[in-house]
Order: C-alpha cells, then sequence, then structure tokens
C-alpha cells in the first residue's frame, strides 16, 4: 500500500462485506426457505430466520422425491449427477490428454490437420448445434443411458490445449535421457509425463466436474427415463411443478442440493481451482 | 506449428492415441455442424416427406421475421447488460480486494464460489428472490410504489435474468481482476503517488488503462457467456417470456427447433449461432497473440 488513509480503508471494507452480502443472499435466503413448511409462505412474506422443518424437507426429497412432477428421490438424481461428472471430467482429461501427447511428441503427416479439427470443437457449443446432435445420438440409440450422457460431450479442445501447452514446457532433456535409457514412447507417457502433470490434471479435473455437474440442456433432452434424470435438470422440473402449489420450501430445498456438491468443491480447493480456471482460458 | 526438438518415431501409435478425441469429434462435433449447414439450405414439406433445396430462402426469411429481430434485439440488449453489470462489479471488488491484502484471501473465498452454481440453479434462486407473491425484492420494491411482476412486465423479466446471469459470472471476472490487478507495477502506483495523485486518480490515469488486455478479454468472455451458457438460467425463470422479450437466440433455436420442429429455420439459425461464435473465438485468440498495444 503507497500510503495509510483511515477512511479509504473503511469504504474498501464497507463495500466488500456489501459485495459479499449481496452474493450470498440469495443462497442464504434460498437455506431459510427450505427450512420451513409451506404454511410459512402464506403471509406473503418470506421468513429470514430458519424454521423446523429442515429435515423433514431435506429428509422428504432426498428419499422421497416428487415423482409426479418429473422429479424422482433426489438421492438417485445426486448419485446420476456425481457419475456423470466423474464419467465427464475423466473421460476428457483421458482423451486429451493422450491427444496432447500424440501432437507434441510425435511429428506425422496428418499432426496439424488434426490439431485443428480438435480447435475446431472450441466453436461449436452443444447449443448452437442441438437438434442435428440429438438426431445423431438418437440414432447411434443412446437416448437414457449414462454413455449418451457423457460420449458426445467428452471431446476437449481446452484440456488439449493445456496438455500441450504444458508438455512444450516439459524440458527437452527427460525426452531423450528416456530414449537414452531405452524407454518407449508410452513408458515415457506413463513414468515421466503423467507424475510431472498431476497438479495439472486435479486443476482440470475440478473445472471439468463443474461443467459435468451443471450440464442442462443436454441430460434434459435425452433422458426421458427417469432413471436417469439428473439433479440439475430435476430442480427445474420440479419448481415447474410446485410453484403453482406454493411449495417453494421444497423447491429451494432443491436448489440447494443441486448447488452444494460443485460449490464445496471450490471452496475446499479453491487454490486447485483458481489455477485450472486461469490456466484453461490461456 | 511446435513440437519437440527430438520426437519419438512411430508410424501407427500417434493415430491410436488421437483416435478417440477425433472420432468423438467426427461423429457429434462436426458432422451434426455439416448437418444444420446443409439443413440450412433446404425446405421440407408440411410432411416431412421431401425436402427441396432453397438457397439462402431460409436466411433471408429469419432476417425478415421479427420475431427473430426481437431476439436479436434481446440477446443484444442481455449480453451487454450482464457483461457491464458482472464486470463493474467485480472490479470494484478485485481492486478492494487487492488494497486489502491481509483479508484478501477470506473475501475471495466468499466471492468465487457462485461459479460453480449451475446456470439454471442461479435461476432459480433469483426467481426466488424476485418471486412476485412471496419474493422479498418485490416486497421492497412495493414500498417503492413499484409493482414488479416478472410474468407480465417484459423489462422486469429482462432485469431478472440479467442479474442472475451477471451473479454467477461476477467470480470469474473477479479472478481474473485480480490477477490483473496483481501484475501492475507498484512502482508505477508509488510514482504516481510521488507526484501528489490521490487514489481515485491514480486508478483511473495508471491502473485502469494497465489493465485494458485483462478488460478487453473478459469482455469477449462475458459476451461468449451471455449469448452460450445462459440457456439453464432463461429456460428456469422465464421461458423467453413474457411475449418473447427474453427468447435470447440460444433459447430460440430450441424452442424453434424442438417445440416447433422448424427444420429449415431452426438450422439457419444454427449456422448465424456458429458463426457468432467463430467471430468470438478468433478475437479471443488474436487477443492471446498480440494482447493490447498501447
Amino acid at each position: 500500500m503507497v500510503e495509510n488513509r483511515p477512511f479509504l480503508n473503511f469504504l474498501t471494507h464497507l463495500v466488500l462485506i456489501l459485495g459479499v452480502l449481496t452474493v450470498v443472499f440469495p443462497v442464504y435466503l434460498a437455506f431459510i426457505a427450505s427450512t420451513h413448511g409451506p404454511t410459512d409462505f402464506m403471509s406473503g412474506i418470506v421468513p429470514l430466520l430458519p424454521g423446523d422443518q429442515f429435515s423433514a424437507n431435506y429428509g422428504y426429497l432426498l428419499g422421497t422425491g416428487e415423482s409426479t412432477a418429473g422429479a424422482p428421490p433426489f438421492l438417485l438424481m445426486l448419485g446420476n449427477s456425481l457419475a456423470m461428472a466423474i464419467m465427464i471430467a475423466v473421460g476428457k482429461i483421458a482423451i486429451s490428454i493422450i491427444s496432447a501427447f500424440a501432437i507434441v511428441y510425435f511429428r506425422f503427416p496428418l499432426r496439424v490437420p488434426a490439431f485443428w479439427l480438435i480447435f475446431m470443437t472450441l466453436m461449436l457449443p452443444v447449443e448452437v448445434r442441438i437438434l442435428p446432435t440429438y438426431k445423431v445420438v438418437a440414432d447411434l440409440g443412446m437416448l437414457n443411458s449414462y454413455s449418451g450422457l457423457v460420449i458426445p460431450v467428452i471431446a476437449s479442445a481446452t484440456a488439449t490445449f493445456l496438455f500441450r501447452q504444458f508438455f512444450l514446457t516439459v524440458p527437452e532433456e527427460m525426452m531423450e535421457a528416456a530414449r537414452v535409457d531405452g524407454a518407449g514412447p508410452m513408458k515415457f507417457f506413463r513414468d515421466i509425463l503423467l507424475p510431472l502433470s498431476r497438479t495439472n490434471i486435479a486443476a482440470l479435473f475440478i473445472i471439468m466436474f463443474i461443467y459435468g455437474w451443471n450440464q442442462y440442456l443436454w441430460p434434459m433432452l435425452i433422458t426421458t427415463e427417469p432413471q436417469y434424470y439428473t439433479v440439475v435438470m430435476g430442480i427445474k422440473r420440479l419448481a415447474s411443478v410446485l410453484d403453482g402449489d406454493n411449495q417453494w420450501n421444497l423447491v429451494m430445498a432443491g436448489v440447494i442440493l443441486a448447488g452444494l456438491p460443485p460449490v464445496l468443491v471450490i471452496i475446499f480447493m479453491q487454490r486447485l481451482f483458481v489455477k485450472g480456471l486461469v490456466e484453461t482460458e490461456k | 506449428m511446435q513440437t519437440k526438438r527430438t520426437v519419438f518415431h512411430s508410424r501407427v501409435l500417434p493415430y491410436f492415441l488421437l483416435a478417440p478425441q477425433l472420432i468423438i469429434t467426427l461423429i457429434f462435433f462436426v458432422w451434426p455442424a455439416a448437418q444444420a449447414i446443409w439443413q440450412s439450405f433446404l425446405r421440407q414439406d408440411p410432411f416431412g416427406l421431401k425436402a427441396t433445396f432453397v438457397w439462402f430462402a431460409n436466411y433471408t426469411r429469419l432476417l425478415d421475421d421479427p420475431d427473430y429481430l426481437n431476439a436479436l434485439g434481446a440477446t443484444f440488449v442481455f449480453s451487454v447488460g450482464v457483461t457491464v453489470l458482472s464486470m463493474g462489479l467485480s472490479l470494484l471488488f478485485a481492486v478492494c480486494v487487492n488494497r486489502v491484502l491481509r483479508s484478501g484471501r477470506f473475501y475471495t473465498t466468499l466471492l468465487v464460489w457462485p461459479y460453480a452454481v449451475a446456470p439454471a440453479a442461479a435461476g432459480l434462486l433469483w426467481w426466488f428472490m424476485f418471486n412476485p407473491s412471496v419474493g422479498i425484492i418485490p416486497y421492497l420494491l412495493s414500498f417503492l410504489g413499484y409493482e414488479w411482476n416478472h410474468r407480465l412486465h417484459t423489462g422486469d423479466a429482462m432485469v431478472l435474468i440479467i442479474i442472475a446471469a451477471a451473479w454467477k459470472q461476477i467470480s470469474y471476472n473477479f479472478l481474473f481482476f485480480v490477477a490483473g490487478l496483481q501484475s501492475v507495477p507498484q512502482s508505477l502506483t508509488e510514482a504516481a503517488a510521488i507526484d501528489g495523485a490521490g487514489p481515485f486518480k491514480r486508478f483511473w490515469t495508471v491502473v485502469f488503462p494497465l489493465l485494458s488486455p485483462t478488460t478487453f478479454f473478459l469482455a469477449v468472455i462475458n459476451i461468449t457467456y451471455a449469448m452460450f451458457d445462459t440457456f439453464g438460467i432463461v429456460d428456469a425463470t422465464t421461458s423467453g417470456g413474457p411475449s418473447q422479450s427474453t427468447n435470447i437466440l440460444v433459447y430460440k433455436v430450441y424452442a424453434d427447433g424442438f417445440i416447433g420442429l422448424n427444420l429449415g429455420p431452426s438450422a439457419a439459425q444454427s449456422v448465424i449461432l456458429m458463426l457468432i461464435v467463430v467471430v468470438l473465438t478468433v478475437v479471443q485468440f488474436r487477443w492471446i497473440e498480440r494482447k493490447v498495444q498501447y
């Protein structure tokens, strides 16, 4: 700090505290609402202090759910989301790290076209080519399956670029030494490159886990059987049905359940998260 | 393109390594995109039995369609609103966090987590805050004599989705602004202070111009985010209504294609969106190569 200005320090903290309150308040309100019974909203204003229906609401959602509203028990949907998010994250990292290895450590005729083909996926988000992609997945018989949820979104230009950038910074001597010692490409990859990439893999895993968990449009389109529903799409169905019944306590409990896992990941692995976020954008 | 000075020699191994990524890209990215381009030039008869090649008729019809022009306008207002609101607040918070070194980490933790909240969940959080019957904000606004109802008033609906989308994006912008601020050399602000510039003058004449590469990069990222990653927010809160006021382009593609089943026009919309992504991606990559020069 250049000079000491007590008033400005006070102002800085004031702005930050107000900022944090604004950012946190919607979630606080949602949590409060989720601890009340439905009749507590009748007065026309949301209560600001916790109620006593916490375990009743969450227990009901987790165990029973609102099957008529298209929201099966949340335990099932949370499990599906977790499985989908982990499969997407692991899949993206696995196929990207081997493509980056091929692009950096080999020279072969179709190297540059392959690189550009991977690059193109950046320019084709699911949302813009939704109908033909749906048709491809339907033709392949992948509707209502985990493979349909995961495989079509698993190609990743960002992850490939990140690993490519990282591999380019690995000293040449590493590979030369490995070759002198008689290691083949796959042995070098497994014993040297993979251990060196550990932090990058972890950082990327967090970003991709959040990406996978928050998938919305894609699961909504390709799952019609409740056993494959994911939680983020579940809360929307819950909201559109229960809004009419004024059961906002259950809707908000659903929002909290859907949002909590990825938020906890960020809070507990903040350093890796920041690293992943900043580096995937380079 | 760069490789290592020495490389491994193998005729088939690199193709095996690239195969999973390339096969998925071809089947689920390139092929559907090609289909969209092809279909955007066709018109189906009402029974879906045969399609005729109509050149750019789908595009011209789209650009004459008041609904599409309305969606373009809504997307513009939405993107600019989200970008300005979210970047403005994030810059303010980042400057503050940069001033309070000791407690900075604490505030950072409290500000970054909304990144992890799914767009649909973020939409529902604000949908509840603004709920016309029990929401707290309409309640407070009623004292000011304003009757909030995003189900009826088009402006209210737009404000709702802008706030929800900006809220979710604050954490991202904040982290990049903090990183940008930390790379501004301390010596420059000190020199300005010795020359008698106060904190506000220092910020506007020294720090802010030096931040312009970050600001420009974030502006592109935010526009991309607002245009393509906000489907969940719109779907969970307004579903494009009332009277199409929040029917932004990504939502309209989905609504026309899946609910309206208008293949040709929907494909033409997809192609226009792809062109927009291409332009945004190219701008973003040029930034990485050259940064902003003075």
